[in-house]
């Protein structure tokens, strides 16, 4: 096996079909690396998520415990303490 | 009692949990046979002496073109399986290959639009390959539509699954349109009854290439599919352990 160039500026310009080649090369690169990243970025958000939700589900329960039930409909449930907690963790 | 395996492989959770091991390995070969073929095809395969060097795309065209075939076979079956025996994972599966396959089948299409141009003189021609190729775009990107137009879950995977197994048709046309309309699309080089007309040279490195891109497209359709797993067994117990 031999390099089929002479120069790497040969190889760059592959005889006038340089861009043809690296453009498809490239354009290949970049959906394969798509390929791979989108569902590996998903699951991570994912999974960011769900911990975020457990942990505002965790605090909503050990409120709901300490605090009185008759502190009104406004102040409890998980998406008014859920909203809170989200503020003070982002 | 023979077929707990087929159970078992049908349940989302074992996939998951045990698809894990699997990925560093598959990446690990998919990366090196990827890297070899492209330095091979690239830089040691001898030019072509008809097309000169811009023939080298045929490192990523055939490869993305064939795997674009074989996971429209994945998604059917699936879709298939998924109809008949309502196993869960199949369902996935078939979801997960549709973009996939797209993407490759996206890639066919637009290096033989750049390889045509050097070439044939021209990006885009209405001839049968690439004529049916379109379809199968078409065909994926429908699966996708499909499934995003339902509410429910279930209704989605039935009607892409019938879209899909409808869509088969159009796979014995690819692969005969290079006979069947002989117009500017070369017929195949490689085939698996006589030899290939195609110089041992030239034919290893795609070979290396053909090999990647399996392994690559098993990898994707993993990664896909347990980040999907995740997000439909949201509910379940074991996912909200992790």
């Amino acid at each position: 096996m031999i390099f089929q160039f002479e120069t790497l500026q040969d190889f760059w310009a592959m005889a006038g079909h340089g861009p043809y080649v690296w453009g498809c090369y490239g354009i290949t690169a970049l959906v394969l690396v798509y390929l791979v990243v989108s569902p590996l970025r998903r699951q991570k958000r994912f999974l960011q998520e769900q911990r975020r939700l457990l942990r505002v589900t965790e605090r909503w329960v050990a409120a709901d415990g300490t605090a009185s039930r008759a502190s009104g409909p406004n102040t409890s449930g998980p998406h008014v303490s859920g909203q809170r907690t989200s503020g003070e963790i982002g | 009692m023979g077929w707990q395996w087929f159970h078992r492989l049908g349940s989302p959770r074992w996939f998951y949990e045990n698809s894990r091991k699997w990925l560093p390995w598959l990446g690990a070969v998919t990366v090196v046979l990827l890297l070899t073929g492209t330095v091979w095809g690239l830089a040691f395969a001898p030019v072509d002496f008809k097309q000169g060097n811009s023939y080298r795309i045929i490192y990523i065209h055939v490869p993305a073109a064939f795997l674009a075939l074989a996971g429209y076979y994945v998604m059917a079956i699936s879709g298939a399986v998924g109809l008949i025996w309502k196993m869960k994972l199949a369902d996935v599966v078939m979801k997960c290959a549709a973009p996939i396959g797209a993407a490759l089948t996206f890639l066919a299409l637009v290096t033989g639009a750049v390889w045509g141009k050097p070439t044939w003189g021209t990006w885009w021609v209405w001839d049968a390959r690439i004529t049916s190729m379109l379809v199968l775009f078409f065909l994926y990107l429908g699966v996708i539509a499909l499934q995003e137009a339902y509410q429910h879950q279930e209704t989605a995977n039935k009607a892409s699954a019938i879209l899909a197994l409808v869509g088969t048709v159009n796979i014995p046309i690819i692969y005969k349109s290079v006979d069947w309309w002989y117009t500017l699309h070369q017929p195949a080089t490689i085939k698996l009854t006589s030899s290939s007309t195609i110089h041992p040279s030239m034919w290893y490195p795609l070979m290396v290439m053909i090999f990647g891109f399996y392994c690559f497209y098993a990898l994707v359709l993993i990664l896909h599919t347990r980040a999907e797993i995740l997000e439909r067994e949201k509910r379940t117990k074991w996912v909200k352990q992790l």
